[in-house]
């Protein structure tokens, strides 16, 4: 079986995978990091987003052994100092979700969104989160979030205060120590 | 969960090693790119390929460059890099129309341009927008390089001019002045394949008449994704409404749509026609400076 090395959530891993193995599954089920739902599993619904080197990605539709060299970040590693990330915040704020499937990947979706635009319009935001489906909300409170979270991404980037957790880029693999983990 | 059935997989370093892993391995392996399409049909087995070649460590196949007249596309570059990407927008806006209703941001991210035409969807948009531009595939071998035209590089649903030890390495668009072009797609829900699509690019001489124009159609059956019968019309003629409005009857006429769940034929034909004469005209609007 290919050896894979990847840093999730800011911790590094060194692991065996099968070639058939999709990077949600060795998320879920090596790693155990179950926040990363599965959802269609054909790269349609967007559930299984996660960041991958800053980009989001389905990960249903990436081999583990892809990920082999890469960067991850699941909604697990966004929290950062015990304070959820400014999404995580707006998403629970705005009442953007009502069963929850799809908010790991709506907002690693966002965060990516909010990486190229940090000022979306509310269009924009719908564009930008084309490849997430939700089947509660009707989406009207996720484009709530989504603005009110880059309003305050962008405050805190204008003011000097210091390193807060309302970071426009996912902080956990740079915020967390880079722990050597042999699962 | 839907997993795959076995299969090798190699990690190519280059262009060369990719073709040395084709020979090896014949036609039981599939290159791997984005994988958005081929890894769900992998799940489905309506592909079972004994072996990966994952072409994505591969710089050499990325990239977007002008040299001399012709727009160059590395096969591997994502989506998201032709939708961003400054050069394409101003030379090619009938691209930059497509990516925007190609799959979703998030495929985008992963998903290629090369791999988009070699998996050779009759839905797939970028074919219609290159056959429109009047592009060229750059296909590698043993033997060296050759080119095809992307008029003649979909030999049918899911099948390319792409040999199995072959790879297709780039995308080479001519930059001719005077002209510009448009992309128009009906979807069911955003991020769907089209129900049809037809991109149009048109070049207008100094009286405003058309000297030359390229039409691709996705998803309504025609051969190669083109309308030649559509183009040879417009040549010559006043860039008048009258004249789009025919040249899209023309096109609808020699397509062959097929019934299927995402609307009967005859809809899907309607479609071609007036989604041809759209695109045209958004290209006439933009190659006279009226339309941005």
């Amino acid at each position: 079986m290919p050896n894979i090395r990847v840093t999730v959530d800011g911790v590094r891993y060194d692991d065996q995978v099968e070639a058939r193995n999709l990077l949600v599954h060795y998320l879920r089920e090596q790693l155990g990091k179950v926040g990363t739902p599965i959802g269609c599993d054909t790269s349609n619904c967007g559930a299984c987003t996660v960041l991958l080197d800053g980009l989001s990605a389905k990960s249903c539709s990436v081999l583990a052994v892809q990920a082999d060299g890469h960067d991850i970040t699941t909604i697990e590693g966004l929290a950062a100092d015990g304070r959820w990330h400014p999404l995580q915040r707006a998403f629970h704020e705005h009442h953007a979700l009502q069963c929850g499937y799809c908010t790991p990947g709506m907002i690693l979706a966002a965060i990516d969104l909010l990486r190229e635009n940090p000022d979306p319009s509310d269009e924009e935001i719908r564009e930008g989160l084309e490849g997430n489906l939700c089947r509660c909300t009707g989406y009207a409170n996720i484009v709530a979030a989504v603005r009110a979270a880059a309003a305050e991404i962008r405050a805190a980037a204008a003011a000097p205060a210091p390193r807060a957790s309302a970071d426009p880029v996912p902080s956990a693999a740079a915020a967390a120590p880079s722990v050597e983990a042999t699962p | 969960m839907q997993v795959p059935a076995h299969f090798g997989y190699d990690r190519a370093t280059s262009i060369d090693h990719a073709l040395r892993l084709l020979a090896r391995h014949g036609d039981q392996a599939r290159v791997i790119a984005g994988g958005h399409s081929l890894i769900p049909m992998m799940k489905l087995r309506l592909a079972e390929p004994e072996a990966l070649i994952d072409i994505n460590g591969i710089d050499e196949l990325r990239g977007i460059t002008v040299s001399g007249d012709e727009l160059l596309i590395g096969a591997l570059t994502r989506h998201a890099d032709l939708l961003s990407s400054a050069v394409v927008g101003e030379h090619f806006p009938v691209l930059h129309d497509a990516e925007r209703v190609i799959a979703d941001p998030v495929v985008r991210n992963f998903g290629t341009v090369g791999g988009s035409l070699c998996q050779a969807d009759p839905s797939e948009d970028l074919s219609a927008a290159f056959v429109a531009l009047g592009a060229t595939g750059v296909i590698r071998g043993a033997a060296g390089s050759r080119t095809v035209p992307l008029r003649e590089f979909h030999l049918g649903p899911y099948e390319t001019a792409v040999a199995p030890d072959e790879l297709l390495v780039e995308v080479r668009v001519p930059i001719r002045p005077g002209g510009s072009s448009a992309y128009t797609k009906v979807e069911r829900r955003a991020g769907d394949w089209a129900v049809a699509a037809a991109g149009a690019a048109v070049w207008l001489g100094p009286d405003g008449a058309i000297t030359d124009a390229g039409i691709g159609l996705a998803a309504v059956g025609a051969e190669h994704f083109t309308a030649p019968e559509a183009e040879e019309f417009l040549r010559g003629r006043a860039g008048d409404d009258a004249a789009l409005v025919e040249a899209g009857k023309i096109a609808a006429q020699h397509c062959d749509p097929q019934a299927d769940q995402r609307g009967p034929a005859d809809y899907k034909r309607h479609l071609a026609g007036e989604l041809t004469t759209r695109a045209l005209r958004r290209a006439v609007a933009r190659a006279s400076g009226q339309e941005a």
